[in-house]
């Protein structure tokens, strides 16, 4: 298990290989589908927001607030990844990130940005909500809530010790690509 | 708050926060299959841990809480209004309680206001039946799997895939291959052969409804559900797509009929956060049994 601690260098980043299992502690802040499309667009990041050496997590958490107006995660996996295919390479690039956690992988743009850049993919486990809501240990704040909606507004999440494997890393290699190729020469001996 | 109102808000509970007892068998002999010191069992591990934490606390297994989709076998003479409105009711209360996620967004405004009751949300299915029982089943299919789903028409000539068993089959394993991890597997798959666009996708999610060791009755839609699993899990997509033993825990196949001009293989497929949860009614309002 490598520790994975807020800010993330690069050198943290360039050091991961596909395979490793990480536990991610610090600042990291959510993002999906309306908050990709929109930074794409050409959108502002709210004040605030830093992704500098940060993490964007590709999630909808469900969020309640509790009797004294404090905002708390009850459960909070990842989404799907692919849909910010389009996006990623350029909001990596633009705002200097070093990670991406989501679920399911994405494709060969995103990967390049991951290799130029210095960021890497961290896939956690889809649907884990409950021991993935665990590792979060405070609701920072909330950006573009009123504009989009609770599970596509940008959480800042304080995590500890947060789960996630590397499946594409710095150096090119996707470990989503390999299964893909693998299972393909599988399947045409079943057919 | 009507008797019927709170068994649903119980019922919506249940499903979101308890796997049912058949998927978690599932999941567990995967993880005892799983190679020992992979990255595919400890994905298993935090799952198994997930499954016991969300029913401990109460609270959705995952995040994603999807579509919510009703079945209800009711009595002859049944009223069908009063019972989706009270639906309706329920999901907005379980919404506030936590249960389901602010997860309804207008389609042509953007906006998500926060309830999970708009235009075709919640989805409730009626069916008549002869029996004075009210039998209601609800099931939580999330987004990523639902994406995942695929209809193909046949022939298909890429897939040299023709009208027949074996042109199911081909079709139904490259619905395997590309939803590869991204559905959250191990999964499950529903498939109709035949039917039309909306009723074969339909069908293929009513075979949700059925536990995962359940044989089907016709020996041919048997022999093929048997062979799909063992086939699919011979392809090393493995849990999450991290590679590995078991890429599905289960296989599911229903036949409609087609018109001569249409044959559609419609794929549903479920990750393994599969919430289903259902009661029969005493009278119509207190729960009289569970029935996952």
């Amino acid at each position: 298990m490598i520790h994975l601690t807020y800010p993330f260098t690069k050198d943290q980043v360039l050091a991961l290989k596909v395979g490793d299992e990480v536990a991610i502690s610090g600042i990291i802040f959510t993002g999906r589908d309306a908050v990709h499309k929109y930074l794409h667009d050409g959108g502002e990041l709210p004040p605030g927001v830093n992704l500098k050496e940060g993490i964007i997590y590709h999630c909808g958490p469900v969020v309640l607030k509790d009797e004294q107006g404090n905002w708390k995660v009850t459960a909070a996996g990842p989404t799907t990844s692919i849909r910010e295919e389009p996006y990623q390479g350029d909001v990596i690039k633009k705002f200097n990130l070093r990670g991406v956690i989501g679920k399911g992988g994405m494709g060969d743009r995103t990967s390049a940005a991951c290799k130029e850049f210095g960021c890497v993919y961290l896939h956690s486990v889809g649907g884990a909500a409950q021991v993935l809501a665990e590792c979060v240990k405070k609701v920072r704040n909330v950006y573009l809530l009123e504009e989009f909606g609770s599970p596509e507004a940008i959480w800042e999440l304080e995590v500890e010790n947060f789960p996630a494997f590397v499946t594409m890393d710095a150096h090119g290699n996707s470990l989503h690509k390999e299964v893909l190729s693998i299972s393909s020469e599988q399947l045409a001996k079943h057919i | 708050m009507s008797e019927l109102q709170d068994s649903l808000v119980e019922l919506i509970r249940r499903a979101s926060a308890e796997i049912p007892s058949d998927v978690n068998d599932a999941i567990i002999q995967s993880l005892e299959n799983e190679k020992k010191g992979t990255i595919a069992e400890s994905a298993l591990k935090i799952i198994e841990r997930n499954i016991e934490l969300a029913k401990r606390k109460s609270q959705p297994i995952c995040q994603d809480t999807g579509s919510i989709i009703f079945y209800i076998e009711c009595p002859v003479g049944y009223d069908q209004i009063t019972f989706e409105e009270t639906a309706r009711k329920a999901v907005t209360l379980a919404t506030k309680k936590g249960y389901l996620r602010q997860n309804s967004v207008d389609s042509i405004s953007g906006k998500n206001d926060g309830t999970n009751v708009g235009p075709g949300a919640p989805i409730v299915h009626f069916h008549q039946h002869r029996s004075p029982e009210l039998k209601v089943s609800l099931m939580l299919k999330g987004g990523g799997c639902e994406n995942v789903g695929a209809q193909y028409s046949l022939p298909h000539e890429k897939l040299k895939a023709g009208r027949d068993l074996d042109g199911c089959r081909k079709v139904i394993l490259d619905a395997v291959l590309q939803a590869q991890g991204k559905g959250c597997g191990p999964g499950i798959l529903g498939v109709c052969i035949g039917g039309d666009r909306a009723t074969g996708y339909e069908y293929s999610k009513q075979q949700f409804l059925r536990r995962i060791p359940d044989r089907n009755k016709m020996p041919e839609l048997d022999e093929l559900e048997q062979d799909i699993l063992k086939t699919a899990n011979e392809l090393g997509i493995g849990p999450m797509g991290f590679g590995g033993k078991t890429t599905l825990l289960g296989v599911k196949i229903c036949a409609a009929n087609r018109l001569p001009a249409s044959y559609f293989v419609s794929i549903s497929y479920m990750c393994w956060a599969f919430r289903r949860q259902g009661f029969v009614l005493n009278g119509e309002s207190a729960i009289e049994r569970w029935l996952y």
